[in-house]
């Protein structure tokens, strides 16, 4: 080894032990309290959005019947909705929360690296929430120019909420990229210097290796979108023209000349289509490590995951054209960007096979983390083919703003994403926690989750092929549609308020377990990684006591031949367990 | 076990929603076979993986459940599968690609005798242009557009004296023959898209786009803008008719050219008196309206929208609902007016009337609710209530308040707006509709009187 990494310098660390409430809980540099004080905030606003989708379901399933729902604040619903889920949630769901906790647990290392930029990352994101929260109040409310905020509808008086509304969800977005930013350089950083000894990038469990290789997308993509944020605000405030034509708007000219509606939207998903994978790969890592743990069975084909987690970070950065078949930009552009499209979907199914071939031959607890992933791998099964719908150029034409885009990206940016996190966090909760949570509540959870969110997108692709186009807020009589149309979008709306009332039973079961919970074992699932071999449990400031953890093996060493438990962790010597299968040198 | 048997009802549920379905695409009217192939193609390919995998997977989950004792096989790579599985799935991709790249090659190369269909959108309507006999479009430009330009043509620009300016969101087109729609916004983005033709594109202001097509079927086939153009985007609806040759040549005969139109004479007032006597009798020698008769204020209502009521009278437009008893005597009053001539007159001279206050009829609002209400009114008819041409929507503040009440009851029951060519009647409807409760409606009122 040539380099000492961070985590290994343990005497010229000195870990100062938090001393009073404060410092221990809210201005903590403790990675694990960030993650949660991550993952908490993150769900807070996750659950404002939640609330949003079933006003704006109101509306599509019983129109005329609501009187506080107009089409100023649809709109606004359905900005805020889609915005605050993508960004607000999901993104600092996964990174900010699952990112901070596992990759300090999961490497070996005493903390991240930056351990006081991680604390201010935390306290920036939380003023991007407030600032976003704040634009719900302002004259005229939020934006609802949609949650791709296009110009120059996003900026002109059309549109609900461009007095104030889009100004701070522009700075919004600004100062989250600003607390991204922090976090992902030190995630970055933490990953590849602060491995413990022994931990070789081919030994860490796959839910690093996507929480590490979507943070390098965030930090790659994100500059776009704050690029475009900042010029869109030239654009309202000092009437610059970076993304404005001549226009006449409501018969009024405004006096910009000479911009590009178009070069906002290329900026836009140079961002947009990353951030899929900015969502899509810490699940997919997670999701590989819940499989194997609960079946009892190695990964399948470990490397192959990893270089497919590495192959689609690299192609996600030239496929973003995909979202604009029918935007106006060069027609030729099509078939280079349907072809990257289509190809991403090799390496994609690829990790689909893995994940099932990982059950094959198994011997699978069908505990409620493994539900979870389970049911994860069916909506994204379905969410993974439509893509090819989508990303095929000519299809597009039919189907491209419709409900089947709509049915297709919550298929699989929303249901299957979030079906993980819930997966993890059972799985988890008992490291996180020190208690148990109520296996049959979970249970139920699933089930309920699970079936309702199929019913709801599952017949909403049929809406799209009917031809019924997204972001309405009232079809009206409109001859090519049958009537039956409505009724199922009645169905759907039921389904969607019965999915997010039944998330009641996670909240119970987590205060439950909080407040009365049984004490849970250090490694309730006999799993192999290094969070679960911390020597206090929960794991306290410094993770690893007295001695940094040294790592022998891979992350998947189950039910390896000639050993008597199904399991041997990762910091257990090759003289007292056989080997398995090891891809890096041992030290 | 439960999820394995749940996992395999979704995959034969999932079938059987999709066979049984009656949501699906619609008849198609053009030349876009092609696409519907390719969506078949797709439809093939992903659904057999769909089930394969799915019920694999959940045979794996039967099969390899936990059991005591039971141990998981160690099985860290196998390569030939995985490089199986890599080369299948390889072949699916290219068996999908390629046919769509192929019929997007098709869609891209407009051919060279389709004729031009210009279509502009604007927030939140159509109208279209079409060269005339000399086969070429005029210049255009979005600083030049006003309310008597408001397609923006250059007066000086002879290429643009024959075009056709089609103002109202329905178009025509000759059955069988390839279209080219050029594409054309004067503010924000929108999409035209025709369910039955397969085909959208995006409108974007400061550049041109297009699609093209050849219909196949006569009929009316409705638009609709498919990219979020703000709060009036779900109204924003027009329509394609598809013709026979012949009826297409009598359409096209009666629309206007751009010189026809600057050539037309303004309306007289001075003849317009004349006729404006029978008018009298229910609005008032002064167009102040007579609630006894039933008779709204029309002095200081915008020529414009004046004009296009009682064209739409005259059309049957409106006035044609049995409901609408008002409506009918004024059908049967307007048929005096012989000409769109004599209504221009008409109207020039009602445009000479004192705009008066009018008095207050309408009790039991709070204007405070009703604030709240009208900011989505404010999008189109204005924050002060006046009325913006660009955006076809007419005056309300200072008219007569139970004609406008009644009018907001008509658009919500149906009986006005409800004709397939009312279309900006249709999009007022819509709009109302987070407004149909009655104390509401009295609200909203009772705050435009405040305007």
């Amino acid at each position: 080894m040539s380099y000492v990494a961070i985590a290994d310098r343990d005497h010229e660390q000195e870990h100062h032990d938090p001393q009073t409430f404060l410092t221990k809980y809210i201005w903590s540099q403790d990675h694990k309290v960030i993650a949660v004080q991550y993952g908490i905030t993150a769900i807070f606003v996750g659950l404002i959005a939640l609330g949003l989708s079933a006003m704006m379901r109101l509306q599509l399933g019983f129109p005329n019947q609501f009187s506080f729902i107009n089409p100023e604040n649809y709109y606004q619903f359905i900005t805020m909705h889609g915005m605050i889920m993508v960004i607000y949630l999901l993104t600092a769901l996964f990174l900010g929360g699952f990112g901070n906790y596992l990759i300090p647990l999961q490497c070996g290392s005493r903390d991240m690296v930056f351990p006081y930029l991680n604390m201010l990352s935390y306290w920036v994101y939380l003023l991007s929430v407030i600032i976003l929260i704040i634009s719900f109040f302002v004259p005229g409310g939020s934006t609802g120019a949609g949650w791709t905020l296009y110009p120059p509808q996003a900026i002109m008086q059309g549109t609900p909420g461009t007095d104030w509304g889009i100004l701070l969800m522009l700075a919004s977005l600004a100062v989250f990229i600003v607390a991204f930013t922090m976090g992902g350089l030190n995630y970055v950083t933490t990953v590849l210097q602060a491995r413990c000894q022994g931990m070789t990038l081919m030994r860490m469990p796959l839910s690093v290796w996507g929480i590490f290789i979507a943070t390098i997308l965030g930090l790659l993509a994100f500059p776009a979108l704050l690029v475009s944020a900042i010029m869109m605000l030239f654009d309202k405030t000092l009437m610059t023209s970076f993304f404005m034509p001549a226009i006449s708007s409501m018969g009024v000219d405004p006096g910009y000349t000479g911009g590009s509606p178009i070069l906002f939207q290329h900026l836009f998903w140079f961002f947009g289509h990353p951030e899929v994978y900015i969502v899509a790969l810490p699940a997919f890592g997670i999701v590989s490590d819940l499989l194997s743990t609960h079946a009892r069975k190695n990964i399948f084909g470990y490397r192959m995951m990893v270089w497919a987690i590495v192959a689609i970070g690299g192609l996600s950065f030239i496929v973003w054209a995909h979202h604009m078949y029918v935007s106006g930009m060069n027609p030729y552009f099509g078939f280079f960007f349907a072809t990257t499209t289509l190809i991403i979907a090799v390496p994609t199914a690829i990790k689909v096979y893995n994940w099932v071939l990982t059950l094959w031959q198994g011997n699978i607890h069908l505990r409620v983390p493994m539900l979870f992933a389970i049911g994860f791998i069916f909506t994204f099964i379905h969410g993974g083919l439509t893509g090819l719908f989508l990303g095929n150029v000519t299809i597009d034409l039919p189907l491209s703003d419709t409900y089947f885009v709509v049915a297709h990206f919550h298929m699989v940016m929303g249901v299957s994403p979030v079906l993980v996190v819930f997966g993890a966090i059972y799985h988890w909760w008992p490291k996180i926690t020190g208690k148990m949570y109520n296996e049959t509540l979970g249970k139920w959870h699933f089930w309920m989750t699970f079936l309702g969110t199929y019913a709801i997108y599952l017949p909403m692709h049929y809406l799209g092929f009917a031809g019924v186009p997204r972001r309405y807020f009232a079809m009206g009589n409109t001859e090519f549609l049958p009537d039956s149309a409505q009724d199922l979008n009645a169905a759907i709306t039921i389904s969607a308020l019965f999915v997010a009332l039944t998330q009641i039973l996670f909240f119970v079961n987590m205060i439950w377990s909080l407040w009365k919970g049984p004490k849970s074992d250090p490694n309730p699932w006999d799993a192999t990684t290094l969070e679960w071999q911390t020597p206090d449990h929960p794991p306290k400031h410094g993770n690893w006591g007295h001695e940094l953890p040294v790592v022998h093996r891979w992350a998947y060493d189950y039910s390896v031949p000639g050993y008597e438990e199904d399991f041997i962790p990762q910091n257990v010597p090759a003289d007292k367990a056989p080997a398995g299968r090891d891809h890096g040198e041992d030290h | 076990m439960p999820l394995a048997v749940v996992l395999i009802l979704l995959v034969v549920g999932s079938l059987l929603f999709h066979l049984l379905s009656p949501w699906t695409f619609t008849e198609l009217a053009s030349n876009w076979g092609m696409v519907d192939f390719t969506v078949d193609v797709t439809l093939y390919v992903t659904g057999f993986v769909f089930v394969v995998v799915n019920l694999f997977m959940a045979y794996c989950v039967i099969k390899f459940r936990y059991r005591k004792g039971a141990r998981a096989t160690y099985e860290p790579e196998n390569k030939k599968l995985e490089t199986w599985l890599t080369g299948l799935t390889a072949v699916g991709v290219a068996a999908m690609l390629t046919p769509g790249l192929f019929v997007w090659a098709k869609f891209v190369d407009v051919p060279e005798e389709a004729h031009v269909v210009e279509a502009i959108g604007q927030q939140w309507h159509w109208t279209f242009r079409m060269p005339g006999a000399d086969g070429k479009l005029g210049e255009v430009d979005a600083e030049r557009i006003s309310n008597d330009n408001p397609f923006g043509m250059d007066p000086d620009d002879p290429n643009g004296q024959d075009d056709i300016l089609v103002y109202n969101p329905e178009v025509h087109v000759p059955i069988d023959k390839p279209v080219k729609f050029l594409l054309r916004s004067k503010d924000v983005l929108h999409d035209f898209a025709v369910a039955q033709f397969r085909v959208k594109m995006d409108l974007v202001p400061g550049m041109n786009t297009f699609l093209w097509l050849t219909p196949t079927q006569e009929g009316r086939f409705e638009i609709l803008c498919e990219e979020l153009c703000g709060i009036g985007h779900h109204t924003m609806r027009g329509a394609v008719v598809v013709d026979s040759a012949g009826d297409y040549d009598t359409w096209l005969a009666n629309q206007p050219t751009y010189s026809a139109l600057n050539a037309k004479p303004a309306g007289n007032a001075g003849i317009g008196a004349a006729q404006y006597a029978i008018c009298a009798s229910c609005h008032g020698q002064q167009g102040e309206g007579n609630v006894a008769m039933n008779a709204p204020k029309i002095a200081g209502q915008s020529s414009w929208y004046l004009k296009r009521q009682i064209m739409n009278y005259k059309k049957g437009l409106r006035g044609t609902n049995p409901a609408d008893t008002f409506g009918q005597q004024m059908t049967g009053m307007v048929a005096m007016l012989a000409d769109e001539q004599a209504v221009d007159n008409v109207v020039a001279h009602i445009r000479t009337f004192p705009d008066n206050p009018v008095e207050q009829t309408s009790q039991g609002g709070n204007p405070m609710a009703g604030a709240k209400q009208y900011s989505v009114c404010a999008y189109c008819h204005g924050k002060d209530g006046m009325g913006v041409q660009a955006l076809n929507a007419p005056r309300v503040a200072g008219m007569s308040d139970w004609y406008l009440e009644r009018q907001l009851r008509y658009f919500r029951d149906e009986v006005r707006g409800s004709h397939l060519q009312d279309y900006y009647g249709f999009q007022m409807g819509l709009m109302g509709q987070s407004l149909y409760d009655e104390q509401a409606m009295k609200d909203l009122i009772a705050y435009i009187n405040t305007l």
